[in-house]
């Protein structure tokens, strides 16, 4: 199974977080901490849209599945390209570990950098149209180095 | 030849580019008042890879692209 899952849309959360459970509930981890992001009704927006650069997002997630592995943890994650609209999933984030405490803090992490590093553009969809949200963006470390 | 590419919001067609730096590239794409307010917070790629060093040397079929920020979830 990719552990990196990528869906046009709204994410269908109970087949993927169900898959996941069965995939790995076998596999002798003793704690499987999910983390699913609603799209929130918020500043007059119908949903969210989301652009994403998949080349360095799999390189990104290859580096954490390291990092997890070296503390006998696996990292998984979905995320919407495309309108998702307010009510549904567009990220969906889960670490499965055989210690309790690894996976609280693991999940923390991953998706804290998640949000300042994976390559991701996220725009508002007001009556119809998509606009950046500029403002709730972070620019990655390193960036401006052309400016 | 090098390919230039501008992910995400900044919405603009790929560039081809006779350029072996990046010292150079920062001078082509400052002169493009379109993207003046994209170069101070995009981070920059090669082939790829994340780079925060400007020395790099170009190779021609070299990818770079410029990731404006980010804001995933």
């Amino acid at each position: 199974m990719n552990k990196l899952q990528l869906f046009d849309g709204s994410l269908p959360v109970e087949t993927i977080t169900n898959g996941w459970y069965d995939d790995f509930r076998l596999s002798n981890y003793g704690a499987i901490i999910t983390f699913v992001g609603v799209v929130r009704d918020e500043d007059g927006i119908d949903g969210l849209s989301f652009d994403i650069y998949e080349p360095i997002l799999q390189s990104w997630f290859d580096a954490w599945q390291e990092k997890a592995k070296s503390l006998n943890a696996i990292v998984l994650m979905a995320h919407s390209q495309g309108d998702v609209l307010n009510h549904t999933s567009s990220y969906i984030a889960a670490v499965c570990s055989p210690k309790r405490r690894v996976a609280l803090e693991l999940i923390d992490e991953f998706v804290e950098d998640f949000k300042a590093s994976a390559p991701i553009w996220k725009y508002d969809i007001i009556q119809g149209k998509r606009e950046y949200a500029l403002d709730r963006s972070t620019a990655i470390d390193g960036a401006g180095l052309l400016g | 030849m090098v390919t230039v590419e501008f992910l995400g919001p900044i919405g603009k067609e790929p560039l081809k580019l006779e350029i072996t730096s990046l010292e150079e590239l920062s001078e082509i794409l400052k002169q493009d008042e379109t993207l003046s307010s994209w170069l101070s917070n995009s981070a920059v790629a090669i082939n790829d890879t994340l780079v925060k060093d400007k020395s790099v040397i170009l190779k021609d079929g070299d990818k770079v692209s410029l990731l404006p920020p980010v804001c995933g979830g």
